[in-house]
């Protein structure tokens, strides 16, 4: 396949950024995104583009998060031609293949877009935001004393269902990047979600859910107005009624002070 | 309490409360111009009671503050919104999600703008004068058929009526979202609930105007 691809390249956080054009070919329709964009990067080192050292007027290759690359880490990213992960359901951008596309396609890639994850360079975003958020809150605390039995506490199978669908949340940051809003709520929804299903994590999670609530807010993320679709775009489907009950948890948390 | 309305689902609370007022306010609405197409004695009658109950006296002003409250809201929100992604994307977002979803601010601008030429046609004349110590229009239902039977009027009030249609199609489930009260099994009945509700108000409106265009002599 042969392939026009315009990419977002930012020399740094502070840089300006614009999108430049390049021209990828002999592209087997077999190998993943990530991977043509390895090959473009070989293209350009060859071309005599340092991939360390980058002079002046010389980008180097292009900057891209990638890490498991088999869907499970939650490193890789982008927005490939309107859609975070790109024109596929329930993947991360690592298990897109080139099928998808169709030889002579022009692709647009772009980082996400947020005010809670700067461009650190060219594709690469600093989603450190998430983080924060989780140490608002997303934990149960665990006092130290002997290792109590497994299944001591009977947890009904449907709960225990739901509260795993909301943990296969990887932080990858589709949602937030995908929502009109730039809102976090789903990531946000999801934790507080499945730690507020189990008995463990029931006990602190009117606090859960107030301070990472705030933390979001404080970060910059935008608001939630029932879009759906960071549904649509998360790579492990994770569903709005989730984000229900973050809003029944926040709520109800915060009348009764 | 402390701070909730300061934090983005403490606004949201906001703007789904005041939306679910205006949303029973509108079936009350509805059911009044109903009358019109009934008889002109009937719309008369539910005009007199709409002039002199007291509860309804006492609930126009909190309509009133209900509207405001739903605009500076959804004003408030959507700066906040806008300002959480400051560098937009060059292509245009591809994810699935409805037109009445995405739109909901741009849908009650156009229903905003509308709501103002209709109170001048109508409720300016009517009850307003009645707060104000005015004299009212002596036969609401002469008001209602002179304005109605025009097309112009009448086509602009369908234009208006099915843009409220969309924002009332994502507004209804989107409100019982917001209070937390939906699930994995009640969203899909809540979005059905949705579009039945927006389409009866939407038909009772669209039936007036097109009564009087049409069959008014």
């Amino acid at each position: 396949m042969n392939l026009t691809l315009k990419i977002w390249r930012q020399a740094n956080a502070k840089a300006r950024g614009a999108f430049e054009t390049y021209n990828v070919s002999d592209i087997s329709p077999d190998s993943s995104f990530l991977e043509m964009l390895d090959i473009l990067n070989l293209q350009l080192v060859r071309a005599g583009k340092d991939p360390v050292v980058v002079e002046k007027g010389c980008r180097g290759p292009v900057a891209f998060d990638h890490d498991c690359r088999e869907g499970i880490c939650g490193m890789c990213s982008l927005y490939i031609n309107g859609r975070a992960h790109g024109p596929d359901d329930d993947i991360t951008t690592c298990q897109l293949h080139m099928r998808k596309f169709k030889d002579g396609d022009t692709i647009t890639i772009e980082p996400w877009r947020s005010a809670g994850f700067p461009v650190v360079k060219d594709l690469v975003v600093d989603r450190g935001a998430y983080d924060k958020i989780l140490q608002a809150g997303g934990f149960i605390s665990v006092n130290t004393g002997g290792v109590p039995d497994a299944n001591a506490i009977p947890i009904p199978k449907p709960k225990a269902d739901e509260s795993m669908d909301a943990a296969a949340c990887i932080g990858c940051g589709a949602c937030a990047a995908t929502c009109k809003n730039g809102s976090a709520m789903l990531f946000v929804a999801a934790r507080v979600s499945s730690l507020a299903l189990l008995p463990q994590g029931k006990m602190e999670a009117a606090r859960r859910a107030k301070a990472m609530v705030a933390k979001m807010d404080e970060l910059g993320f935008g608001a939630c107005t029932n879009t759906q679709a960071c549904e649509a775009e998360c790579p492990k489907g994770i569903s709005v009624a989730h984000i229900a009950r973050l809003n029944r948890e926040f709520l109800s948390a915060k009348l009764k002070d | 309490m402390a701070n909730i309305f300061s934090s983005s689902i403490g606004k949201k609370f906001v703007m789904s409360i005041s939306g679910a007022f205006l949303l029973v306010f509108l079936l009350l609405h509805a059911s009044i111009n109903l009358a019109a197409v009934a008889s002109e004695e009937a719309y008369n009658m539910a005009c007199h009671f709409m002039d002199t109950n007291i509860l309804i006296q006492i609930m126009v002003p909190v309509l009133a503050l209900g509207f405001v409250v739903h605009i500076v809201y959804a004003i408030i929100l959507t700066l906040h919104n806008m300002k959480a992604r400051p560098v937009k994307y060059a292509v245009g977002n591809q994810a699935e999600a409805t037109f009445a979803s995405r739109n909901m601010f741009v849908l009650g601008l156009i229903v905003l703008g509308f709501l103002t030429i209709h109170l001048s046609h109508f409720w300016a004349k009517m009850q307003l004068q009645h707060f104000v110590g005015g004299t009212a229009t002596e036969n609401p239902y002469l008001l209602v058929k002179t304005t109605l039977s025009n097309p112009a009027n009448a086509i602009m009030y369908l234009v208006w009526i099915w843009a409220l249609w969309f924002h009332l199609s994502h507004g209804f489930w989107s409100a019982f979202q917001t209070l937390g009260a939906s699930n994995q099994i009640w969203i899909p009945r809540l979005k059905v609930a949705s579009y039945i509700y927006a389409t009866i108000i939407a038909v009772s409106f669209t039936i007036v105007p097109l009564y009087f265009v049409l069959f008014a002599k």
